[in-house]
């Protein structure tokens, strides 16, 4: 074994003490946490206590994978995460944007920062009032358009059918058709609904938030000398983007998938809880807000234990892929 | 072509070539600033909307008319009356700021340790200290919720700001910054005779101020808004935090949409404020925090 010096020896018991506040609080509120949810997730732990505890094995993981709630408020999630792709392609094109000389920069990025930080129950509050189907000013907005500018005619024309402004957060209706009760597909399903509304809002929230500072970083980062030697090489706009600036970013768009899934898998508690209660018929339902109210409403901890492990696991999973394919792509 | 140019000519050439591109760059510049102001109105819509709305008469809240017909400031005082806003505002701020001075104190001595220290198995601790921002909230909230009742913390100041006091991100933020600091630095208090503690404090401290700004206002502006904790833990109404108060408020009071969006109003502002006035570190703290990717 090596000998340390003292001074050495004297660095190491100050790194201990500097350590110890931040320590504790991760073992006491972090790590013994996830290992004592796993533990109860065996479990049949109610926090009302009228069922004797007992431990059960596997049966919560068991119940969880045969019932079809767990599968559609699976489906839920992975729906509120369809926007992801639009979200960070629009986060990129405002970078661009907003990266080249032009007047007004700080301006701009303050007002297109200003939905996500400002994010909370205020804005979901105020969202709320937006979607209101009949007093709310979208479709104060939609119904007008639909009248004046004889969309809705249009539409009876060409279909045989009018279109109404769409309920928002009071319809179980979706972009995919998905239905309601089953996890499958139908025409009759097909619409604008509460988990359509909640997606738009998030890329209303998200386009111009962190993401978009992340591009802008990224972008000041690529040397002048590439965009030149690309010009000299008479590349145009499309070849230069294809084959100096995303490739350039690849590590930044790389992060911000990573981090979109982590979120994303987690996501729409609050939408849920302020906004919705999780409905119309559980279609605005995701697995964070089916394991709040599983622990905090029915207090059956070990049931929602073992969900949040089952997250946890999945999380974990797309997180690791991620990091295969993207760590490869970044390399190359 | 060109040899066959007298000077004049050539010259004349040139001109035509820059006009014609800064032609093109000022249409150019034109549609990216028609692209730019278009998202800027639809980012500003809605919260125009909520302003206008917060100043109608009870009876204008369900017609369509953006702009009200009789201006009510009053729905300001209205609100405080309904219900103990301002008590919300000192909750939110208050379990805020010690969260925020818990979180930057213990943090920047853990990143002290892990940037300015020699130990044995330093980067492999930094390493899995890394690894726990990947656990999701949602496995250690109910361990973290059965452990606050157990400590009788819950329904207490105490049990919003403990549990919250400790972070691996601040760490991490920190400790970034504290390595682009000259280790000689250090070094040279410490041959004068000061003791760590005065080294981190008085040499490190002072010159990761950014970094430290940084991780105040982000940690400030997180628990500000800060809703499942408050939301599961707080039972009385005199503990609630202002996003709390606003969901109740929003369910017992829905149909008065003026008065909510005045609440609302009120509980965006001082956001809106503080990121006027220190967007420089949020941005550059965002753009720090994804240097690892």
């Amino acid at each position: 074994m090596r000998r340390y010096s003292r001074r050495r020896l004297a660095d190491f018991g100050a790194a201990i003490l500097f350590l110890l506040p931040n320590i504790t609080g991760f073992v006491v509120f972090t790590a013994g946490p996830v290992v004592f949810s796993l533990v109860v997730s065996f479990s049949n732990w109610n926090l009302q206590q009228t069922v004797p505890f007992q431990w059960v094995g596997l049966k919560n993981y068991a119940e969880m994978f045969h019932t079809e709630d767990f599968w559609l408020y699976f489906i839920n999630t992975g729906y509120l995460m369809l926007a992801m792709p639009v979200s960070i392609a629009g986060s990129l094109i405002l970078a661009m944007l907003l990266s080249q000389k032009i007047r007004g920069t700080v301006i701009y990025r303050t007002l297109y920062y200003l939905p996500s930080f400002t994010s909370g129950v205020a804005l979901l509050i105020l969202w709320k009032a937006l979607y209101n189907p009949e007093f709310g000013p979208v479709n104060a907005v939609i119904g007008w358009a639909l009248h004046n500018l004889h969309l809705a005619d249009v539409a009876q024309w060409l279909t045989g059918h009018g279109i109404e402004p769409p309920e928002w957060l009071q319809s179980t209706r979706n972009l995919l058709g998905i239905e309601t009760e089953h996890a499958s597909l139908s025409a009759t399903s097909w619409g604008i609904g509460a988990r359509d509304a909640i997606m738009f809002m998030g890329v209303w929230m998200g386009i111009g938030g962190g993401n978009m500072l992340l591009y802008l970083a990224g972008l000041s980062n690529i040397p002048q000398d590439l965009y030149d030697a690309a010009e000299v090489d008479g590349a145009n706009r499309w070849q230069i983007f294809r084959n100096v600036t995303w490739p350039c970013l690849a590590p930044t768009t790389f992060f911000i998938i990573v981090m979109s899934f982590i979120g994303g898998l987690q996501g729409g508690f609050e939408q849920a809880r302020v906004m919705t209660g999780g409905g119309p018929a559980g279609t605005t339902t995701t697995l964070a807000y089916y394991i709040y109210t599983r622990a905090f409403e029915q207090f059956q901890i070990g049931y929602a234990s073992a969900i949040s492990w089952v997250l946890f696991t999945i999380i974990f999973s797309i997180t690791l892929v991620n990091w295969r394919l993207g760590g490869k792509q970044v390399a190359e | 072509m060109a040899e066959t140019m007298t000077p004049q000519q050539y010259q004349e050439y040139v001109d035509r070539r820059k006009r014609a591109a800064s032609a093109k760059r000022a249409v150019g510049t034109g549609a990216r600033h028609f692209v730019l102001i278009a998202v800027g109105l639809t980012m500003l819509l809605p919260f125009t909307w909520m302003c206008l709305a917060s100043f109608k008469p009870l009876a204008e809240v369900e017609e369509l008319n953006p702009v009200p017909t009789e201006w009510h400031p009053g729905n300001y005082i209205e609100v405080f009356k309904e219900i103990p806003f301002g008590r919300y505002y000192f909750n939110s701020v208050f379990v805020a700021a010690w969260v925020t001075f818990l979180q930057t104190l213990t943090s920047a001595m853990a990143a002290y340790a892990f940037a300015r220290l020699q130990w044995p198995g330093r980067d492999t601790v930094f390493k899995l200290y890394l690894g726990t921002l990947m656990v999701p909230g949602v496995v250690t909230m109910i361990p973290n919720y059965t452990l606050v009742v157990k400590l009788h913390f819950l329904d207490t100041y105490s049990g919003l700001i403990v549990p919250a006091a400790f972070t691996a991100f601040g760490t991490f933020l920190l400790r970034q910054f504290m390595l682009t600091i000259p280790l000689a630095l250090d070094e040279a208090a410490r041959i004068d005779g000061a003791s760590h503690w005065r080294v981190f404090w008085d040499v490190v401290m002072p010159l990761a101020r950014p970094g430290v700004i940084t991780l105040v206002i982000f940690t400030f502006m997180g628990n500000y808004g800060s809703f499942f904790w408050p939301l599961v833990l707080i039972k009385s109404e005199h503990l609630r935090t202002l996003p709390i108060g606003m969901l109740f408020f929003d369910s017992s009071y829905g149909r008065q949409t003026n008065l909510i969006m005045a609440a609302s109003v009120m509980n965006i502002l001082p956001l809106i404020l503080l990121f006027i006035g220190t967007q420089r570190f949020i941005v550059k703290g965002i753009q720090l925090g994804a240097v690892k990717g």
